[in-house]
């Protein structure tokens, strides 16, 4: 009923050949094909910002792709974050250290959202990390410890330990 | 699944994608999908084809040419934010997009789907109406140009027939050392603006405005310019008080009533925005000319 279209793309590092009805969204893809449910979903129209993946280093909400449009591409989820299963990136780190976090429904698009802010902007002002989250929809924190972890983390990158954590994944 | 069942075409050229306008019932073309993908999500739109430009060639590109900067359909707004070419020749464009939703958005947003999109308050159909640029499209019967002022027929109705595609945008450049400010008003950063006003001035040596640019958006289906300001800010030297009396003729526009504001809340707005931008405007000519 459905038509469907082979893929080949990577994701968290990993080659996948697979399937897919042409009119999947990516995050479904990557939620119900994959098995990588830290990709959350919240509102699927592109207004919460709980789905953000990186798609060759920038990020986009999955929701708002059709899978087959990641055909070649490299995406990078939440669980590819982190350098290896025993490690947390700084960035998590300052999330954990800083209760960043509430029911952490919201956090996967943060992240990964904050992965590419502060690879482009290593030392952002608060003002410049609420513009960058502004896309991202928080309904427990009232977004005040995510900024201070978001600027902790940004502390962390600058120094090498923390710069080296990061580029081991 | 949330899109409805759709064949999906991912063409490599322009002609190819014309060929399938021209060929299919009930397509759709899928730009930068930061509005369709949504519109599919909750199935406002039932497309039987979804044609995908993403992976088609030579539509992606900023350039300037003979006076004029030359806009890719496919550019990604991202791009637009980045480039220096944008922020040296057209700085009220860069000023927009800056506001146009979220990095996420613009890191998938493109000029041409922005513009065919042509929602009522978007921030780059805002600047083409402020700068008077072309489209470019292309169809059947081949390469045509519209002035942009002739581009919204109606709401979110684009002067593009169903076998054409935009293909590129040329907004005019306005002389170096000029005034310009995009200012908006909305709930949130980031979010659809109520009401925004673009505006682009010259002065002579002594401070009296000789040109004049200014655009109302989000108070009806298109942008509105602002003829009348225009007309009546030449010679005049920009100052609050004088500022007030020119836009308080903006409080006729015609506005909607919708859930974010009522039409009298936007013809507020009227008066009130381009004032602001006019007087950052003159002072970015000020500072220009005191460095």
């Amino acid at each position: 009923m459905s038509e469907t279209r082979k893929i080949a793309l990577t994701v968290n590092g990993t080659r996948y050949e697979e399937t897919v009805p042409v009119r999947v969204t990516l995050a479904d893809f990557i939620r119900h094909q994959l098995g990588l449910t830290g990709t959350h979903l919240g509102c699927e129209h592109g207004v919460c910002g709980a789905c953000t993946i990186l798609l060759d280093g920038r990020s986009a909400r999955s929701c708002l792709m059709l899978a087959v449009q990641a055909d070649g591409h490299e995406i990078l989820t939440v669980e590819g974050i982190a350098p290896s299963a025993d490690k947390l990136h700084p960035l998590q780190e300052a999330f954990r250290d800083n209760h960043g976090l509430q029911c952490g429904f919201c956090t996967p698009g943060i992240l990964t959202t904050l992965i590419e802010f502060l690879r482009d902007n290593p030392d952002p002002t608060e003002q410049e990390v609420r513009i960058a989250i502004s896309g991202n929809l928080c309904r427990c924190t009232g977004y005040q410890n995510i900024v201070i972890a978001a600027l902790d983390a940004a502390k962390r990158l600058r120094t090498d330990d923390g710069r080296r954590t990061a580029e081991n994944r | 699944m949330k899109p409805p069942p759709f064949s999906y075409h991912d063409p490599r050229t322009t002609a190819d994608v014309v060929g399938l306008l021209t060929s299919l019932d009930n397509a759709k073309l899928l730009a930068g999908g930061q509005s369709l993908m949504p519109m599919l999500n909750m199935r406002y739109v039932l497309p039987d084809h979804v044609i995908d430009l993403n992976r088609v060639d030579g539509l992606s590109y900023i350039r300037e040419q003979n006076g004029a900067l030359e806009i890719g359909a496919m550019t990604r707004q991202r791009d637009i934010e980045f480039s220096d070419l944008v922020r040296e020749r057209c700085p009220l464009m860069h000023e927009a997009i800056e506001q146009v939703g979220h990095r996420q958005t613009r890191n998938r947003g493109t000029l041409g789907g922005s513009l065919c999109h042509l929602d009522p308050s978007a921030e780059l159909v805002s600047c083409a109406a402020a700068l008077d640029a072309t489209v470019s499209v292309t169809g059947r019967n081949g390469a045509r140009s519209i002035d942009f002022a002739a581009f919204p027929v109606a709401y979110m109705t684009p002067a593009v027939e169903l076998d054409e595609l935009l293909t590129g945008v040329t907004f005019p450049c306005w002389p170096a050392g000029h005034g310009y400010a995009f200012v908006e008003f909305s709930r949130r950063h980031g979010d659809f603006a109520i009401v925004s006003a673009a505006v682009l001035i010259e002065e002579d040596s002594n401070g009296k405005v000789t040109r004049a640019s200014v655009t109302l958006g989000g108070m009806g289906p298109a942008p509105v310019r602002a003829s009348e300001v225009e007309k009546a800010l030449i010679g005049e030297t920009i100052a609050e008080k004088r500022l007030r009396e020119i836009c308080e003729v903006l409080r006729k526009v015609d506005a909607v009533d919708d859930i974010h504001a009522p039409a009298s809340y936007r013809q507020q707005l009227a008066t009130v925005l381009p004032r602001r931008a006019l007087l950052k405007a003159h002072e970015r000519i000020a500072a220009g000319a005191r460095s």
